[in-house]
């Protein structure tokens, strides 16, 4: 299929095998190949009782190779009429109840009398016909076979003549079967003949696509010899190629594009397999280095890092991207992989004669995703990108308390930690983790990263609490320069010294930044005011399970911000076409379409949601359910300048006889059982693409059930393309909590309350964030006028307030509210 | 024979003189009357060790006046073609309820139902329903073994030939193999069909599952007449789980390689959160009256969803407009 076949022949004939058995089981492996399957099958097999069940196996219009007349008419008609039922196109081998057909008479004769027995006594169409007319070997030395090929294409051009609108078709390799172990000779014989018969109307032929010389590139002297055999155009021709032949005598072309890397020395193969995130041959390839090298570190220290080097280059240098890097990683791993159990067994040999331990990378780095969050995609991208440089990456995983980061990073003897987060609390877990750093002595560098940190945030709060150096970083593809430098005994210092300097600028520029704000009555008086008329009402009132399939959602999937995932910037598809990102992009694209049929064909991931309708009114900024429950919500408190209302969400709802939404979905069910199958398998390109599938289908969800509640709720008209649903060109809002409108990330312990969603199996970590990770909840908001915006920052007095509508103390109120403090606790 | 060729004929001059009426759905309408087991089951079934209740072919044989009524509400609404309550009256699919013994009967019975029900009428023909069933031979239900089948396509076939000579004997003008979600399923009909009733006029309607235009089992509607054109039908099309807005594209691809009569019968829009369908009468009939005034369509009807209301404004929106020329007819 990749070497660009465009039919695919299945033969199960050997001794030991029950073809018929054989041939099932294997065209219903590969009809669940969705990169197999859009190919047609050609069913091949003497016998006719494994052709029949293999055509009962293909969905599509397969063919029959073959059939004949070899054992009378009765037989053909009944096997063709088969056939025909299943749908197929038939191959016709030139053979009847004598025998072969090697004669032009013999081929023409046999072809006509079987196309007027398909067409007038079964109704095949014509088109569905593929006529074989036997190519025979030539230049064998007997007389009588020198007319083979000459034959063929003079039998090929009557039979397109009198049998109006079939194929013909032929095995070529047969023609040279006398020059076995001269390739060269054979090549020539068979582009030569493949001019002659295709122009005598040869539709299609059976060859090694990869071994074909161009014909123009075939030296003249071999080709009047080669035409002349073909032609049978001297007594003396094959005495003259068989001579000529022995002078020439070589290996031939094989020019088969895709394994032409195979044919270079074990270094070259295994660089190649790294640099194209090839696996197929790693593990031959490394064993065999292994015996050459003698020491299986060296393997990994020489070619296989010579490879990741290229790279690292390569990606530094803007000319790979991370989908590629990370496949190339899969090839290193897979490589090590195999390699380990021979160090183990080396180490245990040199600990028992007394030596030591080696240590071969450039620095030991231990990375985590903090205590209460969950989110690790960026993070994983990070430690394939520092493994593939040669750091020995040691990934905690996610939930990872200080103490465990800490305690991990002295036994180890660490020379960074890393740190990841995507919702904000996990900021403040970051600080926890800093001060701790601090407390216990250590000097190693901290490194920040994740979506909602910043390289303020990280100077503001976090850089403060460490008495060491604390670096933001800002994607994978930053990190190998930022851990280089920090590594470096001769540019540490300087780099050191400009981070310093960068985060006492973004301090000062933090303080002079603050804006004014209103008073907490202040803003309540300018809120907005926002008529209220015929409320809609929802369809109906408390809770509902739903599970659409991933078919329905992938309808709604947004995939720019799968790209984002992988550090892809550009929206899609305007990304696929981009000149410098467009094949990395296509490429991950495509994989990703695969993986996702995979997953969708066999349910690997599952969707689950819970939403529903209560009625609800506005009560102070509260939104007040009456059946108890409450969102405290909060205001925006910084001094516009103008005239502009200053926005809550609760703003949206009616002071009496409304109706609220909310909404708890995941698409991640089964997310961490797969990937950790992938990841075990070593193939992390696989287990951070079913994760971040996983999120895209998640918002999916999100998106297709807002826009079922639209229109079950208030909503009608045509229903948007998806385009437009991205752009959100609709009336109504979904804020989720932990976001600019609402941004208290505990609130979602009433919002899954409310909804019930533990009985769909979601969950809450203590800082909010939602298990399985591929999750969305929030609210919903009917108003025409209602709309996203920010909270921004907010002042002690409504901080204090908020916590006595919570029921909360101040001091924890501001815990989870520190990146909206407008001033320091 | 000689009647097939003379329904045949009768046909062929129907579609040529117009744009032909499909019903709408049967379950829809037999929800409507909110059955409980006990009716499902009837006095014949009272004992049965499993419950019936969803079983809307055993309706045929229980319940026969609601099925024949169904039909007359149809007919009276215009449809030109009415359907058999036998979407799942195959011996694979009545094995959940442990009726596969009585696939037969019901099939019988159903052709029986709809014929007597159309004969009140004139000029109008039955369509022996062949359904999906539960099974697809194409997918393996084993996530460890991807070669894994529940079902073979000889026990499918024999399954659609017994249902096929069922409805032949009840008197049915057509065959229709509908919402084929798996073509090797329909393949495994198609082979039946031929087998069983050669000359009997063959309807294909396939159902796309997603908005990528496929099937479940990964075929494009071109993919899916490549593969189905030997059974020279005639008339293919698409019906089911997309509703008439997102069908467009597909039902234009049918028209243009399929060169025989195009039908189309959606559902009453997508479902709703809820399962069940909203679309009112007034869009299903306007959606499809612009597919045939763009020339896609040569029958229209309603699937899932869909009741008389839908198909009497069907009828309606389909009078004034040319029904789409097949060249090779």
């Amino acid at each position: 299929m990749r070497g660009g076949a465009n039919l695919l022949d299945v033969n199960m004939d050997a001794d030991l095998l029950d073809s018929e058995e054989a041939m099932v089981r294997f065209l219903n492996l590969i009809a669940t190949e969705p990169e197999i399957a859009r190919l047609p099958i050609m069913v091949d097999s003497s016998k006719w009782t494994v052709l029949e069940a293999g055509l009962k196996c293909l969905q599509g219009k397969g063919v029959c190779n073959s059939i004949s007349l070899k054992g009378g008419e009765e037989p053909f008609l009944e096997q063709a009429r088969l056939v025909r039922e299943y749908g197929a196109a038939v191959v016709v081998m030139a053979f009847d109840e004598t025998g072969q057909a090697d004669t032009v008479e013999r081929k023409v004769d046999i072809c006509t009398r079987a196309y007027r027995l398909l067409v007038d006594k079964v109704g095949f169409p014509p088109e569905d016909i593929i006529f074989d007319p036997n190519i025979l070997p030539i230049a064998t030395g007997i007389e009588e076979h020198a007319a083979y090929a000459k034959a063929f294409i003079e039998a090929t051009r009557i039979i397109k003549q009198q049998c109006p609108g079939v194929h013909v078709s032929g095995g070529v390799s047969n023609l040279s079967f006398s020059f076995r172990g001269n390739d060269r000779v054979r090549e020539a014989i068979h582009s030569a003949f493949l001019y002659h018969a295709i122009r005598g109307g040869l539709d299609m032929g059976i060859v090694n696509a990869g071994q074909l010389v161009v014909y123009e590139d075939i030296p003249r002297d071999l080709l009047e010899m080669v035409e002349d055999i073909i032609f049978d155009r001297r007594p003396d021709a094959t005495e003259r190629l068989v001579d000529f032949a022995k002078s020439i005598s070589g290996a031939g072309s094989k020019r088969e594009v895709d394994l032409s890397w195979r044919e270079g020395s074990v270094e070259e193969r295994l660089k190649h397999a790294v640099l194209h995130g090839e696996v197929a041959y790693i593990e031959e390839d490394a064993e065999e280095a292994r015996v050459k090298y003698g020491k299986p570190l060296l393997v990994i220290e020489g070619p296989l890092m010579d490879g990741m080097k290229v790279v690292g280059d390569l990606f530094g240098a803007g000319k790979m991207f991370l989908p590629q890097v990370v496949k190339s990683a899969r090839a290193m791993k897979k490589a090590v992989a195999y390699l380990e159990p021979f160090m183990a067994a080396a180490r245990e040999a040199r600990m028992a004669a007394g030596g030591a331990a080696e240590t071969a990378s450039k620095g030991k780095i231990v990375l985590a995703t903090v205590k209460g969050d969950v989110h690790d995609i960026g993070k994983n991208i990070v430690g394939v990108v520092l493994a593939c440089n040669n750091y020995e990456v040691h990934d905690l995983g996610v939930m990872v308390p200080a103490e465990k980061i800490l305690d991990t990073a002295i036994e180890l003897g660490a020379d960074v930690v890393g740190l990841s987060g995507l919702i904000t609390p996990s900021l403040d877990e970051m600080v926890v983790v800093a001060k701790e750093m601090t407390r216990r002595d250590f000097r190693i560098p901290l490194l920040i990263g994740g979506a909602t940190t910043s390289k303020q945030h990280t100077a503001v709060r976090i850089a403060p609490a460490y008495d060491g150096t604390t670096v933001h970083v800002l994607d994978a593809s930053r990190v190998i320069g930022v851990v280089s430098d920090l590594l470096d005994g001769g540019r540490r210092h300087k780099f050191e010294q400009d981070n310093a300097a960068l985060q006492e600028k973004l301090r000062a520029q933090h303080k002079s930044s603050r804006r004014p704000l209103l008073t907490l009555p202040e803003a309540r008086a300018k809120r907005l005011r926002l008529p209220f008329e015929q409320l809609p009402k929802p369809p109906f009132t408390g809770r509902k399970v739903i599970e659409p399939d991933l078919a329905t959602l992938r309808a709604y999937v947004d995939w720019t911000f799968f790209f984002h995932a992988w550090e892809l910037k550009g929206k899609y598809p305007a990304i696929l076409d981009s000149p410098s990102q467009g094949a990395a992009a296509r490429e991950l694209f495509e994989h990703s379409q695969e993986l996702l049929d995979e997953i969708q064909k066999n349910g690997w991931l599952k969707a689950r949601g819970v939403y529903g309708f209560w009625p609800a009114h506005a009560e102070g900024d509260d939104i007040a359910l009456d059946n108890g429950v409450r969102f405290p919500m909060l205001r925006q408190q910084v001094d516009h300048g103008d005239d502009k209302p200053y926005l809550s969400l609760v703003d949206f709802v009616a002071q009496q006889g409304d109706h609220i939404g909310a909404f708890a979905v995941t698409a991640g069910i089964g997310v961490d059982e797969l990937a950790a199958r992938y990841s075990a398998d070593h193939d992390d390109y696989r287990a951070i693409m079913v994760k971040a599938l996983a999120d895209r289908l998640a918002e999916a969800f999100a998106e297709y059930l807002h826009e079922e509640v639209r229109r079950s709720w208030y909503e009608s008209g045509p229903k948007l393309p998806n385009d437009e649903l991205i752009a959100e060109r609709y009336r109504g809002i979904r804020p989720a909590f932990g976001y600019p409108a609402c941004p208290d990330h505990s609130e979602k312990q009433t919002l899954f309350n409310l909804l019930d969603a533990r009985s769909i199996g979601m969950e809450l970590t203590e800082s909010g964030a939602m298990t399985p990770t591929a999750a969305v909840s929030g609210l919903y908001f009917a108003h025409p006028q209602s709309r996203y915006f920010m909270v921004g920052k907010i002042g002690r007095d409504q901080v204090e307030d908020y916590a006595r509508r919570k029921g909360m103390t101040a001091a924890e109120a501001e815990r989870w509210l520190r990146p909206n403090l407008a001033y320091d606790e | 024979m000689a009647t097939s060729t003379s329904v045949r004929e009768r046909l062929e001059r129907l579609f040529q003189s117009r744009i032909v009426i499909l019903d709408g759905s049967m379950g829809v309408m037999l929800q409507h009357k909110g059955l409980s087991d006990e009716d499902f089951r009837g006095h014949r079934f009272r004992d049965h060790p499993k419950p019936l209740r969803n079983n809307s072919d055993v309706l045929c044989l229980t319940q026969p006046e609601l099925v024949t009524q169904v039909h007359r509400e149809y007919l009276e609404a215009g449809a030109d073609i009415v359907t058999t309550n036998t979407f799942t009256a195959t011996r694979v699919s009545q094995a959940d309820f442990g009726l596969e013994d009585l696939a037969y009967e019901m099939n019988l019975e159903g052709a029986r139902l709809a014929r007597k029900a159309a004969d009140a009428f004139e000029n109008r023909f039955v369509a022996g329903s062949l359904g999906p069933t539960n099974v697809t031979l194409s997918l393996s239900p084993r996530v460890e073994d991807a070669s894994y089948r529940d079902v073979t396509f000889d026990q499918l076939r024999d399954g659609y030939a017994e249902a096929a000579r069922a409805l032949v004997e009840g008197g049915v003008d057509i065959l229709l193999i509908e919402t084929v979600f798996d073509t090797l399923n329909g393949k495994a009909a198609i082979a039946a069909v031929k087998e069983v009733a050669p000359d009997v006029p063959l309807f294909l309607s396939v159902t796309i599952v997603d908005r990528s235009g496929r099937n479940l089992s990964g075929q494009t509607v071109e993919a899916f007449w490549t593969s189905v054109e030997h059974a020279q039908p005639f008339a293919a099309g698409i019906n089911c789980s997309l509703g008439a807005t997102e069908m467009r594209p597909y039902i234009e691809a049918m028209s243009r390689v399929a060169p025989v009569y195009v039908t189309c019968y959606p559902n009453a829009g997508l479902p709703n959160a809820f399962g069940g369908y909203d679309e009112q009468p007034p869009t299903t009939s306007g959606l499809l009256k612009e597919f045939a005034e763009a020339g896609f369509l040569n029958a229209a009807g309603g699937c899932c969803g869909t009741g008389p209301e839908h198909i009497k404004q069907i009828r309606q929106a389909m009078e004034q407009v040319a029904p789409r020329q097949v060249s090779a007819a």
